[in-house]
């Protein structure tokens, strides 16, 4: 039986092949079987998690929490300098110049993307808001949540920084972005299920290797990823420590 | 900065729980949350700090050094009724999370109001510290915040 690889459904659609490219460069290095099974939405990734058809994960960091303090898992790598970041967001004519201008009843455009919606509700405090006196709509990508905002359909959107970022010129002059996160100590991490840690010293030393061969400098780069750094399980129990504090 | 700061500057004999006790410089001058970010430590079970973030660093006005390895009720603002934090310590000794909103006294004397949250950090099973994230309260908030804990003085 082939181990069960996935990835957290908020990677960016232009490195989706990227990943493909990463789990047959993991399985020629590895010398064992791995398929990769990419999902739409991060409950159809969940159920495959509890249902224990994943052996091995490329984790958005709130799902972090569950993976290793309820199944076992644990962390081998994360990408280096690549933080997850939230902004808000509002048309380029909204009134509001700061996030303390917005009222109760404002319309927000977001996605299912757990560390992002988590960060920007945080973010929404200072203004008194939260899920009670606002109106929440969620999107399927950015781009949507981009287009809602432009249509008069939100006053307010959540965007991952880098998903804001990525953006064409045309659409992000039409934006003007409220406030930013500056967390720094949340990002996604490579964890390997219980099934799977006999691999999981080997694992480790390969991908956090990969950016010295020529081979797997272009699979990092077709993921957006420089390289993966070695997370340690001090290191992982301080970000899920961390993102608790952010869930009350 | 708060409508009410009068900039007046204090000195002010700060007890802490325990028999310590500080003369601290107080100045009546608010520093605002900066937005976005998120004020980071860790301490050790008895509320030694062990790690401070950044953003902790530049909000506290005292150095990396200076933080590291004193005790967490350095930021005690003598505004802070003692019941608040004795609630603190008795939820998260408890094991459980506490959330609650702080004026913190900086090295200067000026104040910054949070929204707190400690959570205990366990390791198989052991108690080995706390880490406490603070983020930016809304105004209401501290509003409420400060006519509550006037009456807790």
């Amino acid at each position: 039986m082939p181990f069960n690889f996935t990835v957290s459904p908020d990677f960016a659609p232009d490195h989706m092949s990227g990943w493909f490219y990463f789990n047959t460069w993991l399985q020629r290095n590895l010398g064992t079987d791995i398929h990769l099974e990419l999902f739409d939405s991060f409950d159809a990734q969940r159920d495959a998690i509890k249902a224990g058809q994943v052996d091995l994960i490329y984790a958005n960091p709130y799902d972090a929490s569950m993976l290793v303090r309820e199944l076992g898992f644990k962390a081998v790598a994360r990408p280096a300098g690549k933080k997850d970041e939230a902004v808000i967001v509002v048309p380029a004519n909204s009134q509001a110049e700061a996030v303390e201008d917005l009222e109760a009843g404002v319309r927000l455009a977001t996605t299912d993307d757990p560390d992002v919606h988590t960060i920007g509700m945080i973010m929404l405090e200072p203004a008194d808001l939260d899920a009670s006196n606002i109106s929440q709509k969620d999107y399927d990508t950015y781009i949507l949540v981009a287009k809602a905002l432009l249509r008069g359909e939100a006053d307010v959107g959540f965007f991952l920084k880098q998903g804001f970022d990525e953006l064409s010129d045309l659409i992000k002059k039409q934006m003007r972005v409220l406030v930013s996160s500056q967390i720094s100590v949340v990002h996604h991490a490579l964890l390997v299920g219980p099934q799977m840690q006999d691999c999981m010293a080997e694992l480790k030393a390969l991908v956090t290797q990969m950016h010295k061969d020529e081979k797997g400098i272009g699979v990092l780069e077709s993921m957006g990823i420089k390289e993966f750094e070695s997370m340690s399980t001090e290191q992982t129990e301080f970000m899920i420590d961390l993102i608790d504090t952010l869930t009350i | 900065m708060s409508e009410k700061d009068t900039g007046s500057v204090s000195e002010v004999l700060i007890k802490y729980f325990g028999g310590d006790e500080r003369l601290a410089k107080i100045v009546d001058e608010e520093v605002p949350y900066p937005d976005g970010k998120l004020i980071v430590s860790r301490t050790d079970p008895k509320g030694i700090i062990t790690h401070v973030n950044q953003a902790f660093v530049d909000m506290s006005a005292y150095t990396r050094e200076e933080l590291v390895g004193a005790n967490h009720n350095i930021l005690r603002h003598p505004d802070m009724p003692a019941v608040a934090f004795k609630g603190l310590w008795d939820t998260v000794e408890n094991g459980e999370k506490w959330q609650g909103y702080v004026k913190n006294l900086r090295k200067d004397g000026k104040y910054y109001w949070v929204k707190a949250t400690v959570i205990p950090n366990i390791r198989q099973g052991k108690l080995v510290g706390y880490t406490s994230v603070r983020r930016k309260p809304s105004r209401s908030k501290i509003r409420e915040s400060e006519a509550l804990y006037e009456t807790l003085q």
